[in-house]
């Protein structure tokens, strides 16, 4: 008689259960905005700019940061020097900072009346201007030179030690261990930096949403805000929705062949000994690369941090509610997020079955705004959608954070069933108890990681929301974009602020309830 | 007391075929080149891995059983205890999986700790108490399990020599104790003859019935023979 045995066997329905609620929600998204659509779907002029300037700004905003965060890796993984860890960690804060926030320490150091702007007054000069294109390629640059330094980083750590040892001890020049050893890396690592890089920014909204706009800088996304929002046209919202699925779409399933892993966490980090990268030209120019990513990435957040004292005083008391709002709908995504992405992330480990380059596909082609269309188109026979509103947000931001976490996740349950499934099943450890006595432990740090990152990206989130909420209802970051757009700018340095600390202690609780206790 | 009939395991091109019976008791050698099958023979009857064929415990099929519904423990290369628990968890794991200990079974605990020497390690977590200390735990373990058969797969192949055989000795008193039939993978026929009555060999997938130590020893068969290098 033939048996299979499996060490581990848990979440066999509830992981394929959890997988498919996700999936459904969003094809029912998908169908709902299929159904507004008008078919034969046409599009004009204004939507054919949208999707020319969407594709534009994705591909200068990746051309940027992969071009700036070659020589900064390459300076990183070769230099030794106080403050490079802290450096390097610093390269991980994009993912939790809000995009509003950074939008705003942007303009108080890039903006018309910025920092620049006032130096060049002082010589004459006239100011910048960086709503636009500029702004919009900027402002991705900001968050994605730091993701592209850390991929390319990484793939110049996975070279090994012995290499650059056996280069040294023959004699190298800096030219030929390049080409011998790092060019390799690189010809793999960049493509797929670059094509990750520019899939996000196809998606990205609430960059363009503060510093696109008009016809010369709207982006399919912001179009697909506006036609909803503005115009109150469900039609032509649902025929951008569709576009904007079917080039991000492709764009992802590109993106995948060349996608390089995503550690989010970085492994082992210590430079190597090189002995080809000695001299002082070298030097000076690795020093030139660091300082200058350093102040391209710190001075906007000192700015913040600066202008928001000030402001904190002028902030209305609407600005507390909606961080209490902020923090409600965080903790909600999180709890859904952690209970979507156990059973789906052992399932997948089980199974093996490029489960989680599937979800990873659907997390970078479905656009929020897509599904929080859909949504609306669902929900709106049967309630209001807008009293909804935050509930809908707090999903769909469980959903986008669903592929990190389950990316994170994975490694620890392969590890757990690899190391500890046979001792459990010789104990006859099953269901609730396995979880508690094996797994939940084991996966500790991984969860608290992913629930930390998931309530940050939840916390910040400007999107959904946008879509929906009334004047009654906002969460901090809509709350800080109203206060943008009214002028009060005092007042919404101070509630960047405010959404800053809530974004990183919201992550830090997480993490260091997955820290403690850590054993083994 | 352990009877395995035709038992199949095939892993890609590796194939191995058993029969053969072992009576309740023995302390029984498997030895036998790298890759011969030793961990594969183990992991089947253990339930970790498939196969067909028929396994009997005690009189009961347990072919088609769940790893824990065998009446089988087994102590593997490494990864016996969670590093995350105490020892004295670990070891309350052999008697409920769901660690709700009475104090009865706390009690079997504690004596299970102290008959292998760990009365004041109870506290402990695996990673701050020595290699060795950590074997003792897993076979307090074994003891408050009480299952009539016990595998070893090279649990201590990690220790130096002189505290594996003396761990060797310790599962010799716990098998004795507990009256439990022993299969222990080795690789140093030293072992064998100190903690074995009969051997088991393993070569090329065939699982040859297992024989006194003494006999086999004294006059190996040929590929044995090889493998020792007499």
């Amino acid at each position: 008689m033939a048996r299979h045995t499996q060490p581990i066997n848990t979440c066999r329905v509830t992981g394929p259960v959890a997988a498919g609620a996700v999936f459904s929600l969003i094809l029912l998204a998908l169908a709902a905005v299929a159904s507004r659509a008008q078919w034969p779907v046409s599009f004009g002029v204004a939507d054919w700019a949208a999707l020319r300037f969407t594709v534009w700004q994705s591909f200068l905003s990746a051309l940027f940061s992969v071009v700036f965060a070659i020589p900064v890796a390459r300076a990183l993984a070769r230099r030794r020097f106080a403050g490079r860890q802290l450096l390097v960690t610093l390269l991980g804060a994009p993912f939790i900072l809000p995009v509003i926030v950074a939008v705003m320490g942007l303009l108080v150091v890039f903006g018309r009346a910025g920092w620049v702007s006032q130096g060049l007054g002082l010589l004459g000069l006239p100011p910048l201007s960086i709503y636009g294109l500029t702004g919009v390629v900027l402002a991705h640059v900001f968050f994605n030179m730091p993701l592209a330094t850390r991929l390319i980083l990484q793939g110049w750590q996975s070279i090994p030690a012995e290499q650059f040892r056996l280069a040294g001890q023959l004699g190298l020049p800096p030219s030929v261990t390049f080409r011998t050893l790092e060019w390799p890396v690189l010809r793999q690592v960049v493509p797929g930096a670059f094509a990750l890089i520019f899939v996000i920014c196809l998606t990205s909204f609430a960059v363009a949403l503060t510093l696109g706009g008009g016809p010369r800088a709207t982006t399919i996304e912001l179009a697909i805000y506006q036609a909803f929002r503005f115009e109150f046209d469900l039609g032509r919202a649902a025929v951008l929705s569709l576009l904007q699925l079917v080039v991000a779409g492709s764009a992802a399933v590109l993106a995948l062949w060349i996608l390089p892993p995503i550690a989010v966490q970085m492994g082992r980090d210590r430079p190597v000994q090189r002995w080809d990268a000695q001299g002082a030209g070298l030097r000076a120019l690795d020093t030139l690369w660091i300082g200058l990513a350093s102040l391209f990435l710190l001075v906007p957040l000192g700015a913040i941090a600066v202008s928001g004292v000030m402001g904190l005083a002028q902030m209305p008391v609407l600005v507390w509610h909606a961080a209490w709002t902020s923090l409600w709908v965080a903790t909600l995504c999180t709890c859904v997020l952690v209970m979507l992405a156990l059973p789906i992330s052992i399932w997948l480990a089980q199974t093996q079955r490029g489960g989680a380059e599937a979800l990873t596909l659907i997390g970078l082609a479905a656009s929020p705004l897509m599904i929080g269309t859909g949504w609306f188109i669902l929900i709106n026979p049967f309630a209001s959608p807008v009293q909804l509103a935050l509930v809908v947000t707090a999903l769909v931001n469980a959903m986008m954070a669903l592929p990190f976490a389950v990316r994170i996740l994975m490694p620890a349950m392969r590890q757990v069933i690899t190391d500890y499934g046979r001792l459990s099943a010789s104990l006859g450890l099953s269901g609730l108890a396995l979880w508690q006595i094996v797994v939940l432990p084991r996966v500790r740090a991984p969860l608290g990681f992913a629930a930390g990152l998931a309530a940050a990206l939840s916390v910040g989130d400007l999107g959904v929301v946008a879509l929906f909420a009334d004047g009654d209802r906002a969460t901090l970051p809509l709350q800080m974009y109203r206060l943008m757009g009214s002028y009060r700018t005092d007042a919404a340095a101070g509630a960047a602020l405010l959404l800053l600390g809530l974004a990183l202690g919201m992550f830090w609780a997480c993490d260091a309830w997955g820290r403690r206790h850590v054993d083994g | 007391m352990l009877t395995v009939r035709d038992l199949q395991i095939a892993q890609g091109v590796f194939e191995l075929h058993a029969t053969f019976d072992v009576a309740k008791g023995q302390r029984v050698a498997v030895i036998g080149p790298s890759g011969a099958g030793k961990s594969t023979l183990l992991n089947a009857l253990g339930g970790y891995i498939p196969s067909t064929g028929s396994i009997m415990v005690d009189g009961q099929d347990v072919s088609t059983a769940a790893p824990d519904q065998r009446g089988i423990a087994m102590l593997f290369q490494d990864g016996n205890l969670f590093p995350h628990m105490t020892l004295a968890q670990n070891v309350g794991l052999g008697l409920r999986p769901s660690l709700r200990l009475n104090n009865d079974e706390q009690g079997k605990v504690a004596a299970a700790l102290d008959s292998v020497g760990l009365a004041a390690f109870g506290d402990r977590k695996p990673g701050d108490v020595s290699g060795g200390q950590q074997s003792r735990a897993a076979l307090a373990r074994v003891l408050v399990q009480g299952k009539p058969l016990l595998l070893l797969d090279e649990p201590f192949a990690a220790l130096g020599p002189a505290l594996r055989g003396e761990m060797l000795d310790l599962t010799s008193t716990v098998a004795r104790d507990t009256g439990a039939t022993v299969l222990m993978i080795t690789h140093a026929p030293e072992d064998a003859e100190r903690a074995a009555d009969q051997v088991i060999f393993v070569d090329a997938g065939q699982v040859e019935a297992p024989r006194p130590v003494s006999e086999i020893m004294d006059n190996p068969p040929p590929a044995l023979r090889a493998y020792l290098g007499r």
